[in-house]
Formats: C-alpha cells, sequence, structure tokens
C-alpha cells in the first residue's frame, strides 16, 4: 500500500468504522466475559462431585487414609514448598498439587488440605463413600455403619434406603419445629411486645392502675401466655422425637464417631449416582440456594432473605424516587422562570450524581435515621423509648438514602422528555380551554412516562448495586427477620435487612471459611446480575410500550 | 392605476380562479351590514423590543370567513393567535390597545383565559393530534371540563366527527391511536376537537399547508360547511384558497392592516397599490 492509498483509506472514514467496532466488541466481550466467569465459578459449586478416597504420605513420612472432593489443582515451584521434602523426587521442579474438600472439621480441624500429587496412593471413588450435609461443622465424609435408636443399635449395615427415610422424618419433625418456633411462638411473642408498648402507653398517658383497658390487657397476656405454654410444651414433645434416633459413621482413617440425624440437611453417595440423579440433584441444591435462609455464617444454605431484601429495598426506593424526581423535573422545566437560577439548580443537581456513595451513607444515618427518626420516635412511639423504632437503620432509610443517591439521574432524563414534549401538543391542548396543570397532567405527562422509566432504569440499576451506604442505614449480616411477614401490620419498614451486595463483600471477605466461602460469592455475584437485569428488562419493556406509543407524535 | 374596466384583469389577479367561484361573489357583501363578532381597535403586540403589530384596526364579522393574507412575517398568525391569548405563552409579549369579543375586552383582567379559549377554538397549521385515541381526541375538551358521562360523549364524538366530514372514515376504528391518521385526516380530527366544546369562533392558522391537494380541498369544503355555525378566521399563504373559501379578506403587510374588505373586492379591485402588487404575485 503506498502512501496516497494508505492516505485515502483514511479519508474514506474506514479507520473509524474499524475503531468503533473494536470498541464495542471489547466492551461485549468483556460484559459477557464477566457473566460467563461468575456463571462457571459460582454454579459449579452445586455439582455433585465424586468423593475420592486415598492414602496420603505425611510430610513426617506418615500415611493417612483421606477422602474428600477434588475442588482445584495446580502447579507451584518447588521454592513455594519446605526445603528437602521427602516426598518429592529431586529431579522435579514444578510440584503439582490438589486441593481436597476433607469435610469432617469437627473431627480434624479444617475443611480443606492441599495434598502433593506425588504422594497420593491407591486413589479409588468407593460406590459407598456419603456426604452428609449438616446444619453444623459444614460437611461430613464417610461410610455408614449402623443406625440406633435410644442410643441402642438397631440396624447394622443399614440399607441406604431405611437411612434416608430417617432423614425425610427428622426433616420433617425439624420443619414441624421450626415452623412452631418461627411462625406461631413468633407471633406471640409479637403480640407480647405489642401488649407491653400498650401498657407502656397507657402508663405515659397517665391512665390509673386498674382501668378496663389494663384489665383487657391482662386477659390478652393470660391468653397469650396459654397459648405459648401449649407451644413449648408441644416443642419438647417433638425435640424428644427428633434426638431420639442417630447413626454411626466410618470416618475414612477409620475412627468410628455417632451423628445425630437432627444435624442432617441431606445425604447422598456421588459416587454411586448416575447423571441424571446428579442433575436432579443439582438443581434441587440451586433451588436451596435461590429460596433457602443462610447457615454457617452464611457460608452454607441458601440467600433468599438477601434476595427479597434486595429486591424489596430497590422498589420501594423506585416508589419514592419516581414521584419526587418527576415533580422536581417539571416544576424546574415547566414551572421554574428560567435564568441563571435555574441553571445553577441543574448544574447542583447534576453534581449530585458525582457525589461518592458513602458520604449518602453518613448523611443518612445522620439526618433520617437519628434525626428523622429519632423525631418519630420521640412523636409516635414513645412507649417503647429508649429501644429505637425508627430511630435505628432500616429499610425504609435504606431505600430513602438510595433515593436521594438516584434521584439527580430522574431529574434529568424527565426533564429531557419534558423538552421533547413537542409544543404544539401543549398549545392544541392549551386551545380547547385546558389549564396549563390540565395540560401537563393530561397529555405532557403521558408523553414523559417513557423518558420516566429511562431514568428510573438507570436508578434502579444504580440502587441495587450499591453496597457502601446501605452498611450505614440498615443492611445487616443476617436479619432475623424479613421487613415483610404474617404479623400486623405486615410491612415492617422499620426492620433491618440483608442484602446481595452486601452479602457478596460479607461472605468473601468476612467468611471465616474462604475456601468454601468463594463459590458462593461468585454465585451471589451472579445472582445479583441476573436480578438487576431481570429489573432493568421488565422496566425497558415497559419504556418501549409507551415510546412505541408516543414515538410519532415526537416527531411532527 | 385602477383599472377597473379591464375584465382580464380580475382573472389574473384570482389566478385562475373563476370569479364566479368566489365565495362571496353570490351574494353583494358589505362589511356595513354585517354583526361585529370580534372587534380589534388600534391593537399593537411587541416581542421584546420588535414591534410585530402597528394599530390594528379591524371587525370581524359574525358567521362569515375571514381570510387574512400577507407574505411571511406580516404578523397575521400573531393577530390570530391573539384573539384566543395564545401569544400569553411568550414571556416577551407586550400588548396595548382593544380587541372585543362580544363586547368584552379580552385582556381585561377579569377574563378567564380558559374559557376564552372554550369559545374561540383554534386549529393550526401542522395537524397536532394527541396521542391518544381518535375517540379521546375529540372527547378532549369535554373531559377537560368534567364531562365524563359516555353517552353525552359518544354522542357528541360522533356529531363533531360527522361535522368534520370525519365520521365515515373512522367509525370502525375510534379507539385506535389518533397518530395513524393520515395528514388530511388528522387535520380534520383537529378541527373535530375544536368544535366538538362549540365554539363560536374558530381560528385557522394556515390550516392546509401541510396537505396534499385532495385533503385541501375536504378541508375547504368542511369550512364552507362550518361557515353556518361559527365565525371563521383563517390565515392562509395560498391566495387561490382565500379567494375560494372567505367572505372577506385582510391584506397585511410588516405588522400592519393595508386593506380589508370583501373578498371580491379585494381581489378584482383592491385599493390599495401594496395589495395589487400581492394578489398578482410582483411582491417582493
Amino acid at each position: 500500500m503506498n502512501r496516497s492509498s494508505f492516505r485515502n483509506w483514511c479519508n474514506s472514514g474506514e479507520p473509524f468504522v474499524w475503531l468503533n467496532a473494536g470498541a464495542v466488541s471489547l466492551s461485549i466481550i468483556m460484559v459477557v466475559g464477566l457473566i460467563l466467569l461468575i456463571m462457571a465459578r459460582g454454579l459449579g459449586h452445586f455439582w455433585p462431585s465424586d468423593v475420592a478416597a486415598f492414602d496420603y504420605t505425611d510430610s513426617d513420612g506418615a500415611v493417612v487414609a483421606l477422602a474428600g472432593e477434588f475442588i482445584d489443582a495446580e502447579s507451584v515451584p518447588r521454592a513455594r514448598l519446605a526445603v528437602g521434602d521427602a516426598r518429592v523426587p529431586a529431579y522435579l521442579d514444578i510440584i503439582d498439587r490438589t486441593l481436597v474438600r476433607i469435610g469432617n472439621r469437627d473431627y480434624t480441624g479444617f475443611d480443606y488440605r492441599w495434598v502433593l500429587d506425588v504422594a497420593m496412593h491407591n486413589l479409588s471413588y468407593p460406590a459407598q463413600i456419603m456426604v452428609i450435609e449438616r446444619y453444623e461443622w459444614g460437611n461430613f465424609y464417610g461410610y455408614l455403619t449402623a443406625i440406633k435408636e435410644d442410643g441402642a443399635a438397631l440396624h447394622a449395615d443399614p440399607d441406604w434406603a431405611l437411612f434416608q427415610r430417617y432423614i425425610a422424618a427428622s426433616q420433617q419433625l425439624l420443619g414441624e419445629i421450626r415452623h412452631i418456633e418461627k411462625s406461631l411462638i413468633g407471633a406471640v411473642n409479637y403480640d407480647m411486645e405489642r401488649l407491653r408498648l400498650k401498657e407502656r402507653k397507657l402508663a405515659l398517658d397517665g391512665a390509673p392502675e386498674g382501668s378496663p383497658a389494663h384489665t383487657q390487657i391482662a386477659t390478652q397476656r393470660v391468653a397469650l401466655q396459654e397459648k405459648y405454654d401449649g407451644y413449648t410444651d408441644r416443642l419438647a414433645g417433638l425435640y424428644e422425637q427428633l434426638n431420639r434416633p442417630s447413626f454411626m459413621a466410618r470416618l475414612a482413617d477409620g475412627r468410628e464417631v455417632e451423628l445425630a440425624f437432627a444435624k442432617v440437611v441431606r445425604a447422598y453417595r456421588p459416587n454411586a449416582m448416575s447423571v441424571t440423579d446428579k442433575v436432579a440433584f443439582y438443581f434441587e441444591k440451586l433451588w436451596e440456594f435461590v429460596s433457602g435462609d443462610p447457615r454457617e455464617a452464611n457460608t452454607e444454605g441458601g440467600i433468599f432473605p438477601a434476595i427479597f431484601g434486595t429486591v424489596m429495598m430497590v422498589m420501594i426506593m423506585a416508589v419514592l424516587v419516581t414521584p419526587f424526581g418527576v415533580v422536581a423535573a417539571v416544576y424546574l422545566r415547566e414551572y421554574a422562570k428560567q435564568g441563571p437560577v435555574t441553571r445553577l439548580i441543574r448544574i447542583a443537581v447534576n453534581n449530585l450524581a458525582g457525589v461518592p456513595s458513602v458520604v449518602y451513607g453518613v448523611f443518612g444515618l445522620g439526618f433520617f435515621v437519628y434525626f428523622l427518626g429519632g423525631t418519630i420516635d420521640e412523636l409516635f412511639f414513645p412507649e417503647s423509648l429508649p429501644a429505637p423504632t425508627f430511630g435505628t437503620p432500616g429499610i425504609l432509610w435504606a431505600s430513602l438514602t438510595l433515593a436521594i443517591l438516584t434521584v439527580p439521574v430522574v431529574i434529568v432524563s424527565t426533564e429531557e422528555g419534558l423538552s421533547r414534549v413537542p409544543r404544539a401538543i401543549r398549545e392544541g391542548s392549551l386551545a380547547l380551554g385546558a389549564t396549563k396543570a390540565e395540560t401537563l397532567w393530561r397529555t405532557v405527562l403521558p408523553m414523559t412516562a417513557s423518558a420516566m422509566m429511562t431514568g428510573l432504569i438507570l436508578a434502579v440499576a444504580r440502587a441495587a448495586g450499591e453496597v457502601a451506604p446501605l452498611m450505614l442505614v440498615g443492611v445487616v449480616k443476617l436479619a432475623p427477620s424479613m421487613p415483610l411477614d404474617g404479623n400486623f401490620p405486615f410491612l415492617h419498614l422499620d426492620r433491618k435487612f440483608m442484602h446481595l451486595g452486601f452479602h457478596i463483600y460479607d461472605v468473601g471477605f468476612q467468611s471465616p471459611n474462604v475456601e468454601a466461602a468463594r463459590p458462593l460469592v461468585y454465585a451471589t455475584a451472579f445472582l445479583l446480575v441476573l436480578i438487576i437485569i431481570c429489573l432493568n428488562l421488565t422496566a425497558i419493556k415497559i419504556r418501549n410500550r409507551l415510546r412505541e406509543k408516543y414515538r410519532a407524535a415526537e416527531q411532527h | 392605476m385602477n383599472d377597473q374596466t379591464n375584465p382580464d384583469r380580475a382573472a389574473t389577479l384570482t389566478h385562475g380562479v373563476n370569479p364566479a367561484t368566489l365565495a362571496g361573489s353570490a351574494e353583494n357583501l358589505s362589511l356595513a351590514d354585517e354583526t361585529p363578532c370580534i372587534n380589534v381597535r388600534g391593537f399593537n403586540l411587541h416581542y421584546g423590543e420588535k414591534q410585530a403589530l402597528k394599530d390594528i384596526t379591524l371587525m370581524i364579522p359574525e358567521k362569515k370567513v375571514t381570510a387574512f393574507i400577507g407574505p411571511s412575517g406580516c404578523g397575521k398568525s400573531t393577530l390570530l393567535r391573539s384573539f384566543n391569548r395564545m401569544n400569553d405563552l411568550i414571556d416577551t409579549v407586550r400588548t396595548s390597545g382593544e380587541i372585543s369579543i362580544g363586547g368584552e375586552d379580552i385582556f381585561n383582567k377579569s377574563v378567564n383565559v380558559s374559557e376564552l379559549r372554550r369559545k374561540v377554538g383554534m386549529v393550526f397549521q401542522k395537524p397536532n393530534p394527541f396521542p391518544k385515541s381518535i375517540y379521546e381526541n375529540v372527547a378532549y375538551g369535554l373531559r377537560i371540563q368534567g364531562v365524563n358521562n359516555r353517552r353525552t360523549l359518544d354522542a357528541v364524538v360522533e356529531k363533531s366527527l360527522q361535522r368534520a366530514a370525519l365520521w365515515d372514515e373512522v367509525k370502525d376504528r375510534l379507539d385506535d391511536n389518533a397518530l395513524g391518521l393520515s395528514g388530511g385526516q388528522a387535520q380534520r380530527l383537529v378541527i373535530a376537537r375544536a368544535i366538538a366544546i362549540e365554539p363560536e369562533i374558530l381560528l385557522l392558522d394556515e390550516p392546509c399547508s401541510a396537505l396534499d391537494p385532495i385533503s385541501t380541498l375536504k378541508v375547504e369544503e368542511l369550512i364552507y360547511q362550518l361557515k353556518a355555525n361559527y365565525s371563521i378566521v383563517i390565515v392562509t399563504h395560498n391566495m387561490q384558497q382565500a379567494a375560494r373559501v372567505s367572505d372577506y379578506t385582510a391584506y397585511m403587510y410588516l405588522g400592519e392592516m393595508i386593506e380589508f374588505n370583501d373578498t371580491n373586492t379585494l381581489f378584482t379591485n383592491p385599493a390599495e397599490k401594496m395589495t395589487e402588487d400581492y394578489i398578482t404575485g410582483r411582491y417582493g
């Protein structure tokens, strides 16, 4: 290619097209790559991989039997290992090692162990080896030997199906117990607390002792106490039933241990499972992850409360931010006299979007929680003081803080939408005798709806991914109860809540068991991205419908 | 210069329009015989420093079609938009003088602008249907007045669309979005929308400039029919149209009212040299 044809090529604009296309492809590759990465890392976690049993030569020469799942493998230079490890042949410079999840934390002290591949012998995948997910101490790997009832061995070398029946029975009992403890006794406690507050309020109002209101409270309290006693009796019976059976299992190193059925979530033998069994199991685990409560400091079980908290907070935020942003934009664009002052306000609004989000968190804590919440408590909930009701971080304050954080986006896009409504439409309405307000309400605002939705989409995307301010105004590691439940008044805006973004931070960086938590971090991140995508897609769909409806009018 | 005896000249002046088809030609119109509908007296209008209307005085007759003609920027639209105070929307506008409708000065502080605009309907240059259904477009004005009775609305919508000669074309798709109508249909819809609230006066601001000849013809026929019930003021760039549809014509130039007379006289025998230059195409 000579010089002039190169110049021609440059002048044709082709390089610019290539540059643009390159930038677009790079963005797409990054987005898709990111999603694929977190998907692969996160979703693989739920697959029941085979459990290997092998003999292993320790660094001090002793041979131990181990069993576990292979999690990860890497090659490390010899220098990273202890100098003069006798197990490693001298000619090897690069040594392969494998991360094995050996479980049995209560017996061996740790869940994961790096083993050198050269020191592994007699590798096998016995069909009889079982994995037990437990409510405490993580996974258990071992062989089932006997089932006991009331401490006496009932079935030696029991049938696997029988074992599963025992687990199913204990699961059912546990479900019942949980229902009584959480829902029924929870409701009684809630009512008790309300009675206490009522009494306190009566005292604050100066009602004399022994007034009809007092006796009414007393009788209600007696009824509740009776209900409570009934529940505890039932619970005691259930617990006795639950703790009766237990089972014996042999660890890989030959130790026999006794385990309670009450601690078992589920048991399975991955080596004996067919591919279809594994797929079914995989989806069961996935469903548990999406719909279950977290266990073991959030490193096991599900993340449903976090999903629920995130979605609910975003929705409350959307409900708060839309009217506020729209009203502000309408005033700025339609009513305010355009001039230096409105220009200044617009600049200020745009700059608000650039303030670091943690600053909003501090503001929310100081203004909403302590000042606004404290004032509300003094005025409306004096009976529960000094314990705060609204004067403490909660979902309402978190949503409000995020609403302030995202309001500039809504204002800017609504203003843009208002400016796109053609003059002819406004004049047409005014010429029919409509006032300015009627014109706005009946014609202009409906035509701006798609722009408002655009603002809302941007606001939701930003709010759902925000973590830093939430840590100050309402998000917790583990919320005891959801902001929406069966106790009157059902929606508890004062409660603290869990959030996927914070969950990722908590599990990834604050967890005692980092290796176990890592796949969960990816899975949670994937779910968060998925939820944001879903929220956005819904909003985009609504917006496109609106836009379609009004597009022709804007072209006039 | 006024050579009234040349019969060919009349034909030239009306650009080939047969004088017999002129609206006012059948009867002998005279401004003195008409009932006044809008009275403009010494009206001035400024956009900021620039004066757009200079000392306009004119009487618009009732139940007749009055056309404003003149070159672009002569103030005819501004004058039209003064009749229903649409110019209020522009911050920099100042007015003086008087425009009275039904004997009352419309710039009086006690006048409710919304009520004035209900009395004085307006149709704009470009069809501007709302992004709503055809039905809701016509019912808009009534809904603003708080009429929500379905039967009343149905009756008014049908009557208005019929009077606007649109009923047969849209009666089966009243719930379709009005933005799907063609330009001519949309303009007739806008006229139906304007007459649905029963105004006394209808202001048409170049209603056919964005339409094709066939749609234009339909709108002109419509104007001719509407004359029986409404006083109509039309602004147009098209002199043939003015000649065809109007009873009276006003020629404006640079914000001044140059000549106002019955259409026949103005086109065949203009009193002013400027008028004659304009209508014979010698302007500019």
